[in-house]
């Protein structure tokens, strides 16, 4: 570590006002960073003491998604090995199935090869992700002369785990420029945004090419291969009727710990509650915002049940505890619906701003035949008001206190 | 306003001042218009005529307008020559008429229009408020049709209805972009437009509200 640091220093008169690459600090900035806490410290007025600076927020969220990362890998991979099985395909064709049988096979009873080939899938999208984002950063960085901002990290491994598994690269390149570039650094750039940049980047693409973002063909990642997500097969039946693409019905169980299709995070609640442990126990994720959003969700959900009845639309006798582990819910509620800086500020805030996307997502999904998923949208719409809902908390504040002092 | 010269007030509109990117008027029909750029390309013309046409016509009764009930006035007036466009278009361009179909009828409730009206009609000789109102109707012209010729071209692959992308459905290769035959793209775009706009001509960039302390020293780690 020393020897890094020593090279670091060494190269660093160059980065520094005056030196040659002085216009590159930004990209310098980021490596020294990434590797070493910065000492630098606050000269202005108020601020908080905090060994925790937001780097380390940054890579702490970072850190969490892993479990929903590695399971989704190894998920992705499972349906892909399993579909082929099933359709009698021996080997993927192109690029994929040459990194696949690199290092593993086809085999869907082989944790390693469901493993591999789902990280020949995901880490294509992911580095993706992470190239295209960070090029738009770096120009942005140098251009304002400020530095690189490690928010990006959240935003990347957010973006890459809730597209679905069959996305073509280069509209990875599309959806997360848009997010990065119109959701955050039209606006300033991270602590400026409104919108949670990875969301605002899947909206765009989910409203784009919704021939490769939605339906029932993207799910596993084998061309030709067609099998509808449990919500989508919930909106035609009710939870009864979800069955996987085989025939077999699939129960909340398996919809808990993961076993189903959908985009690659957010299929297993088991590993996301996980990541939301670490993020609570840290204090990085609002608890009051996650308990909102359960809060306005199983409210919502409930209030639909009552009106439930025999022939009509079946997403209304969906009971809560399908809506948590269907879909995208407790993957938008842990990683996106606490994003710091598209939520609302305030403390009761929070509590509004959580119940606002519980209740939306639930009302999306029922109502709205068009879309069988409603959290991305719930979640932006919500970002939306993030900003009035603190207006009136603090204006509701203000007014108490003044009215105690009369 | 009267030592404005005419070259001035017929180009200054395009860019300088432009209606659309500066003034932010008239964006409501700037976002329904330009899904293909034929209805565009219509839309620009009919705003035009009726922007100068009632800009001239205004500036003849100016003086006789009382002050109190002018904005009725203007909207007659406004509201006759909409007509008179909308006729024509049905009667020439029937096809495109029926694809706008409220929206030529909602020139009447243009900004632009009244705006022009307003600001500078009211107040100049009726040459001057001719040209005014072609230099205007072309500024929003400008506009449209950028925002028109990149939801077309990349909403679904062709210009003017000639292919210039061959579409996957039709067996070629470009994957038409969905979310710009949605009218809330145009949004984006319009944005785009101004951005563009205000890295070339700078001092259309708004002050900031407020500027944040610098928060730490020298970067040291």
């Amino acid at each position: 570590m020393k020897a890094i640091r020593d090279l670091l220093d060494k190269v660093e008169p160059h980065f520094e006002k005056g030196g040659k690459l002085e216009k590159y600090y930004a990209l310098f900035e980021v490596f020294d960073t990434f590797l070493y806490s910065p000492s630098s410290v606050t000269h202005t007025g108020s601020h908080v003491r905090d060994g925790v600076d937001l780097k380390r927020v940054m890579i702490t969220v970072w850190l969490a998604v892993f479990p929903a990362m590695f399971y989704g890998m190894y998920n992705l991979g499972f349906h892909a090995n399993t579909a082929m099985a099933q359709m009698g395909v021996a080997s993927v064709a192109g690029w994929h199935g040459w990194i696949i049988e690199l290092l593993a096979g086809y085999d869907a009873n082989s944790v390693w090869d469901c493993f591999w080939h789902g990280a020949a899938y995901f880490l294509p999208i992911y580095i993706t992700t992470f190239l295209a984002g960070i090029f738009w950063e770096i120009v942005f960085a140098i251009k304002r002369g400020h530095e690189v901002n490690e928010g990006f990290f959240v935003t990347s491994i957010l973006f890459a785990l809730i597209v679905p598994p069959d996305i073509p690269l280069w509209q990875v390149v599309l959806g997360i420029s848009f997010g990065v570039v119109i959701g955050k650094e039209v606006f300033g750039g991270t602590g400026k945004n409104f919108l949670n940049p990875a969301l605002t980047g899947r909206a765009f693409l989910f409203f784009a090419y919704p021939a490769q973002m939605s339906g029932d063909a993207v799910w596993t990642a084998i061309d030709g291969f067609s099998g509808a997500t449990p919500l989508g097969l919930a909106a035609l039946g009710g939870v009864d009727s979800i069955v996987d693409a085989y025939g077999n019905a699939i129960t909340w169980s398996d919809a808990f710990f993961g076993s189903i299709q959908g985009s690659i995070g957010e299929t297993s609640t088991v590993a996301i509650l996980i990541g939301m442990a670490i993020l609570l126990i840290t204090k990085i994720a609002s608890w009051r915002i996650i308990a909102g959003v359960m809060i306005g969700m199983v409210a919502t959900s409930l209030l639909f049940n009552m009106g439930a009845s025999e022939g009509g639309n079946p997403m209304m006798a969906m009971p809560p505890h399908w809506h948590f582990v269907l879909g995208g819910f407790a993957f938008g509620m842990v990683f996106m619906a606490t994003d710091p800086v598209s939520a609302s500020m305030t403390d009761t805030g929070k509590w509004f701003f959580g119940a606002l996307i519980g209740f939306m997502v639930v009302l999306i999904r029922v109502i709205n035949p068009a879309f069988p998923e409603g959290m991305m949208l719930a979640i932006l719409f919500a970002n939306l008001f993030a900003p009035m809902i603190d207006h009136f908390v603090m204006q509701a504040n203000i007014k108490r206190r003044l009215a105690r002092n009369v | 306003m009267s030592d404005q010269n005419a070259k001035s007030i017929l180009l200054n509109p395009i860019f300088t001042d432009n209606p659309v990117a500066l003034q932010i008027l008239g964006i409501c029909s700037a976002l329904a218009v330009t899904t293909s750029l034929d209805t565009t390309l219509v839309m620009c013309v009919a705003l035009t005529v009726v922007t100068a046409c009632s800009s001239f016509c205004i500036a003849l009764v100016r003086k006789h307008i009382p002050s109190s009930i002018r904005i009725i006035v203007q909207m007659t007036i406004i509201a006759s020559l909409v007509i008179v466009v909308d006729q024509v278009l049905q009667a020439y361009a029937y096809a495109t008429a029926k694809q706008l179909s409220v929206f030529v009828g909602l020139i009447i409730t243009n900004c632009i229009v009244m705006g022009r009206a307003e600001a500078f009609a009211m107040n100049n000789p009726p040459g001057m408020s001719f040209l005014d109102g072609i230099g205007n109707g072309l500024g929003y012209s400008v506009v449209l049709i950028f925002v028109g010729v990149v939801r077309e071209l990349l909403g679904s692959g062709s210009l003017l209805g000639f292919e210039v992308f061959k579409l996957i459905e039709n067996g070629g290769w470009y994957q038409g972009n969905g979310l710009l035959l949605l009218p809330p793209s145009a949004f984006f775009i319009i944005a785009m437009f101004i951005w563009l706009l205000r890295n070339w001509k700078k001092d259309q960039v708004e002050k900031p509200d407020f500027t944040l302390a610098p928060q730490s020293e020298a970067h040291t780690h």
